[in-house]
């Protein structure tokens, strides 16, 4: 069986994750996401390519949603209600309280561009009603075969690594993590697992980033010298995550220095969503975790409601503003006000997609941005880009794929030629196949399948059995250690690899059981029945004199001394086997060689000698198994002149 | 497999405790403490009062009214001491393997386990039991610091009451609660844990998610199902190389509070352990006989899926969560009765789930009135407990979760003490409750024993009143718990609620679970004498 990938979205690229597995019948969607630097039919994922018909209900077993981030959610409520999936969706408990809040947010923020209408906020409460929320660890019986289980995965709270596992094939979907905890969240945490394949993000696939202490302090430094000198710093991020982290970060320097500051949550970001974190502190890292009885960590001190008319209001202030990346709303029309003073700041968190105004500051100070074609803005202010990310650094990714060791990796989520590098690393450096397919492509790899399968006791007796093989090796031992003069030493080395032979017997409507051969004979009812080869052929002589005369017959005491001639050219050519010399025999194994006397020899195939030479014929027998054997000897005695 | 009854436990509070013995491991089934025999004991006195000392004067006079009614001069006036399993302390501890605990009250007992020398064994609760048994057992140590304070730091190592003379003066009906109806459960009796032990015993425990895979020596996989009796609590799946098991607690299909009975989970397992034993309290004819063990007869398979969707749907009717809020409803009128004609009401009830719902009724039903009542929570551990319950969603039913996806506190209490309609104060001595303290009132506050705790004080203060009110859990024995406090003019409310699977349930949820064989301890079930065990001992191989 196989596990077939395809790639609906984030393949090569970041934004819009949706990864479709069918993993031996079963068929589960991966994050459901939108991509934030496209406005046309490009920014779902080409759901036409998981069904045909559009019958999604039955191409699907279920959908499973990583974390709250749009680009791993944006599209779910597109395809729930528009396209008309109702089977089951599976994310953790924040996940499913914090999904709401996001993509009402987002839905609010594309009104206000004029863009069309892609769902209504009663589709996104809809939506949310099929939702199953599950726990950390909880194993869920999705149905009779199919296994689902959250791990968490530290990028954002209530963010999860989801493993699936039907009937032996297991995989595990990473969706966004983080390696190293943060101000407010923990760090990634799995346990160690038998899995076939791995997908993995890898946004940050070449980067090693050091310690956050000193990021973060870059940061506040930053921020304290643009409001010292009268300056307003507008940092746009997404309602839920980074906002709360910086918070937090923020609240402890402002008490700590003593500033009085103000802080603003632009409307979106919400005193609300501060609610659902209080409840959620279960989901934050152990250090916040313990301090909920006293003082819970999500109540901002300094924090306000930020008001439209705020936006010119003389003197400097903090303004965390939705959306993030500058795709639009609030963010960009505070963006726009303040970006020609350079008094000012502009900190952007975290990753910025593609085609965004976010992006667009990140990879250079451009001067002029070019928002349409009437619309032109003077970029002067200060941009600081904070480098601290939610997500792993490519030490993390590797830290990853070497603790799950799996069979086989696939990477998302990240940008192409970076994707390359690493994927060679997890190649070369951990011997893992890998792949990065690109959007729309499909990746099939092998999926395992166990029989269980009962063992006779005869069979287990027959394991227990040794298996001893002597052999002498004349050739210099290189395994000794100490041996650097290298000697020739002959001597018997006894080898007990203990391979056993069974059968497995598979009967209809039976447990598989592996049974010992005799048995099998036994259960069929069936006698033995052996392959024998034999072969007569001459072999050319020596002229001597001791062979006194010729076409007389052999006496018993010629045959010994020709056997025994022939066992010094066979030990002498024969490199494997155990030559036993039986007086008017040979045997190797199971291959046997007399002299033949018999001139009417039923294996002989040509009955006369050949002239010119001494020849006697020699009559060999062998069992199937030893057939290489067989031929090498019979080789060796025809080319060799006794 | 081997499967022994140790204790069948009594309601709600003492759930029962087993050992079984299964792929080679010895595995115990909860750890509890018998809390209802705190009866015995006096209360911690108003004052110093002259108490009578056992000298021989009085032993005379106490022999002599032996066969005379039961008074409060009877109690035993000493630092009380726990009851433990019976016959558990006979077991060494360093041979048990694993210990499963399914609800906080089954762990009370646990720090004298884990306290023992060469203690190795593996315990797994659920985080929410754990959280909340911890809580639980760090107020029984501080309000037993109160009595401990008063009696003082003396040689315990000879108790006058447990010596034969001082057992031979006992009245028959204490003797009966010392030792036991066949005077083996001396030995059971043990001085309190200590906050460091309860610490110790905390380290050593493994919290566990519901349905959360715990592989154990790499043999038994062990799973804990939701049970719905409180948060937290738990049935378990042990899933050994030959036998895959599934243990039953007290459950409730259909919860208030708690998530609920996953019976569900419970399916695919061949051999089911039966050890709800709350419909025993109450109902009387059941067979006699000592072991009941009736594989049950299994339908045809044809029909089996249409019958399970039927049967769950028949399980889940929530006919008993209503009978049980209607239950609420009542109480919270009758408290209400008493604050408008100016009486208190107290409630000593330490059931989580119970006080949590009845805070929500009671203040509801006061708001809706114009009197201004306040509600007080006296426990050493109240305001962490409240601040606990509200950052659990994951542990709570659904229509709770719903709370939280809408973005509302997932129990209301958040908001009335924000409101300052409640109030929470760490003990009755406190400076923040002598200011804020206002008559009538309704308090909530440990211990149902009532021997321990700020009931203890509170109880006193108002047994004369006619118009206040003492809802109460009934027990065993409400006669005895309430002897201290007598003559009483208080009214008494005694409410009895649902701990378990209702007897009409079991069999639709066994036919369910098609188990293929059944284990359960019925009446008249006692192991007698650890020496004897293995004639009651269930071995199935």
């Amino acid at each position: 069986m196989a596990i077939d990938c395809l790639v609906l979205g984030a393949g090569q690229e970041v934004g819009k994750s949706c990864m479709v597995v069918s993993i031996n019948g079963k068929r589960i969607m991966f994050d459901c996401g939108m991509h934030m630097g496209y406005t046309d039919s490009r920014r779902y994922p080409d759901f036409s390519l998981i069904s045909k018909t559009g019958d999604f209900d039955n191409a699907l077993t279920c959908v499973i949603v990583t974390h709250f981030h749009l680009d791993h959610i944006g599209a779910l409520p597109y395809f729930t209600e528009v396209c008309g999936y109702k089977g089951p969706i599976y994310m953790t408990y924040p996940t499913k309280a914090l999904a709401p809040l996001m993509l009402e947010d987002y839905r609010k923020n594309m009104d206000r561009r004029g863009e069309d209408e892609q769902f209504t906020s009663d589709h996104i409460a809809e939506c949310m009603k099929k939702v199953i929320p599950v726990n950390l660890k909880q194993t869920v019986q999705v149905d009779k075969d199919l296994q689902i289980r959250a791990y968490y995965a530290g990028h954002v709270i209530g963010a999860a690594m989801f493993y699936a596992k039907v009937g032996d094939a297991a995989m595990v979907y990473t969706g966004d993590y983080n390696m190293t905890p943060d101000r407010h969240l923990g760090a990634a945490q799995i346990d160690r697992l038998q899995l076939d394949l791995l997908i993995t993000e890898s946004t940050y696939a070449t980067t090693i980033r050091d310690s956050r202490y000193g990021r973060e302090r870059e940061f506040l430094k930053a921020v304290h010298n643009c409001v010292a000198a009268g300056g307003k710093v507008l940092i746009p991020t997404f309602a839920l995550g980074r906002a709360q982290e910086l918070c937090i970060l923020l609240e402890d320097y402002w008490e700590r220095m003593n500033l009085k500051v103000p802080i603003y949550f632009s409307a979106g970001l919400t005193i609300q969503a501060n609610m659902y974190y209080k409840m959620l502190i279960n989901w934050t890292s152990q250090k916040i975790k313990e301090t909920y009885a006293t003082h819970n960590a999500f109540d901002f001190k300094n924090v306000r409601n930020f008001d439209r008319s705020l936006i010119n209001a003389p003197g400097p202030c903090v303004l965390f503003a939705t959306p993030g990346m500058i795709v639009g709303g609030f963010s960009l029309e505070v963006f726009m006000q303040w970006a020609p003073s350079e008094n000012n700041l502009v900190t952007l968190p975290g990753y910025c997609v593609a085609g965004t105004i976010g992006h667009k500051l990140m990879s250079g100070k451009p001067a002029k941005i070019d928002l349409d074609k009437d619309t032109q803005i003077n970029v002067r202010c200060q941009i600081h880009q904070l480098s601290f990310s939610p997500h792993t650094d490519a030490k993390g990714i590797m830290d990853l794929v070497k603790f799950l060791s799996p069979k086989h990796a696939i990477l998302v989520h990240g940008e192409k030629p970076k994707m390359a590098t690493l994927k060679e690393r997890i190649q070369s450096e951990l011997g893992i196949q890998c792949y990065c397919p690109a959007n729309n492509e499909t990746v099939t790899i092998p999926s395992t399948h166990y029989v269980k399968a009962d063992a006779s006791g005869t069979f287990i007796r027959s394991c227990l059995n040794p298996n001893f093989k002597f052999s002498t090796c004349s050739s210099t031992d290189k395994s000794y250690l100490d041996s650097n003069k290298s000697k020739a030493v002959s001597r018997l080395s006894v080898s007990d690899d203990r391979a056993t032979e069974g059968i497995l017997v598979v009967e209809k409507g039976k447990k598989a059981k592996v049974i010992h051969q005799d048995e099998f004979l036994h259960r069929l009812g069936e006698k033995k029945h052996e392959i024998q080869f034999a072969y007569c052929f001459p072999m050319h002589m020596a002229r001597t004199e001791d062979l006194s005369s010729t076409s007389h017959m052999l006496c018993s005491f010629d045959k010994c001394t020709l056997i025994s001639r022939l066992s010094m050219i066979l030990s002498d050519e024969l490199s494997e086997g155990n030559i036993l010399d039986l007086g008017e025999e040979l045997q190797v194994e199971s291959f046997r060689v007399s002299v033949c006397s018999s001139d009417n020899c039923p294996h002989r195939l040509s009955s006369s000698l050949q002239n010119g030479s001494e020849s006697v014929f020699f009559c060999c027998h062998w069992s199937v198994a030893d057939e290489k054997l067989a031929w090498k000897i019979i080789s060796i005695m025809k080319n060799s002149t006794l | 497999m081997k499967f022994t009854c140790l204790s069948k436990g009594g309601g709600f509070h003492f759930p029962p405790c087993h050992m079984l013995s299964v792929s080679g491991f010895r595995i115990l089934l909860d750890c509890p403490l018998d809390l209802s025999s705190l009866a015995i004991f006096s209360p911690v006195p108003i004052a110093l009062e002259a108490h009578e000392s056992l000298d021989t004067d009085s032993v005379v006079r106490k022999k002599q009214k032996i066969e005379k009614t039961l008074d409060a001069n009877d109690l035993v006036f000493a630092e009380p001491w726990y009851k433990t399993v019976k016959s558990l302390h006979l077991w060494d501890a360093s041979f048990i393997d694993v210990i499963l605990i399914s609800s906080p009250m089954g762990m009370l007992g646990l720090p004298f386990l884990t306290r023992t020398k060469d203690f190795s064994a593996k315990i797994y609760v659920t985080e929410a039991a754990a959280r909340i048994g911890q809580l639980m057992m760090e107020d029984l140590v501080s309000m037993h610091m109160e009595l401990r304070q008063f009696y003082g730091p003396e040689d315990s190592a000879f108790l006058q009451w447990m010596r034969w003379e001082g057992l031979e003066v006992l009245p028959s009906e204490l003797k009966k609660i010392i030792l036991g109806t066949d005077c083996e459960e001396l030995g059971a009796w043990m001085p309190l844990y200590s906050a460091v032990d309860v610490k110790d015993c905390m380290r050593k425990v493994q919290t566990l998610k519901y349905a959360e895979e715990a592989c154990y020596n790499g043999t038994l996989v062990i799973k804990a199902f939701s049970s719905g009796l409180e948060i937290g609590t738990c049935n378990w799946t042990i899933n050994g190389p030959k036998r895959n098991i599934a243990y039953i607690s007290s459950s409730i299909f259909v919860s208030t509070h708690a998530m609920d009975f996953n019976f569900l989970g419970l399916q695919g397992n061949d051999l089911i352990i039966f050890s709800d034993f709350s419909t025993l309290d109450t109902t009387e004819n059941m067979e006699n006989d000592n072991t009941y063990c009736d594989p049950v007869t299994s339908s045809n398979a044809s029909d089996d899926l249409y019958n399970l969707e039927e049967i769950a749907a028949s399980l889940l009717k929530d006919d008993e969560s209503m009978e049980e809020m209607e239950k609420l409803a009542f109480i919270c009128t009758c408290a209400f009765d008493s604050v408008r004609a100016g009486g208190s009401v107290l409630v000593p009830i330490d059931r989580l789930g119970i006080v949590l719902c009845l805070l929500e009724q009671m203040s509801l039903l006061l708001e809706s009135s114009s009197l201004k009542v306040p509600i007080y929570i006296i426990s050493s551990v109240a305001e962490e407990l409240l601040a606990f319950t509200n950052i659990i969603p994951e542990w709570l039913c659904k229509q709770r979760q719903e709370k939280l996806f809408s973005g509302e506190p997932l129990f209301a209490h958040v908001k009335l003490i924000k409101e300052r309609k409640i109030h929470v104060f760490p003990a009755v001595h406190s400076v923040q409750l002598l200011t804020n303290w206002q008559e009538p009132c309704v308090v909530f506050c440990p211990h149902w024993s009532l021997r321990l705790g700020p009931v203890v004080h509170l109880l006193r203060y108002w047994c004369s009143d006619p118009n206040s009110l003492l809802i109460l859990e009934s027990g065993d024995d409400a006669n005895l718990a309430l002897l201290p406090f007598k003559p009483m003019a208080m009214k008494v409310l005694q409410c009895s609620f649902l701990s378990g699977i209702s007897l009409q349930k079991v069999q639709p949820l066994l036919k369910a679970l098609q188990p293929k064989l059944l284990l359960t301890v019925s009446e008249g079930f006692e192991v007698q004498d650890p020496n004897f065990r293995s004639k009651h001992d269930y071995s199935l191989l």
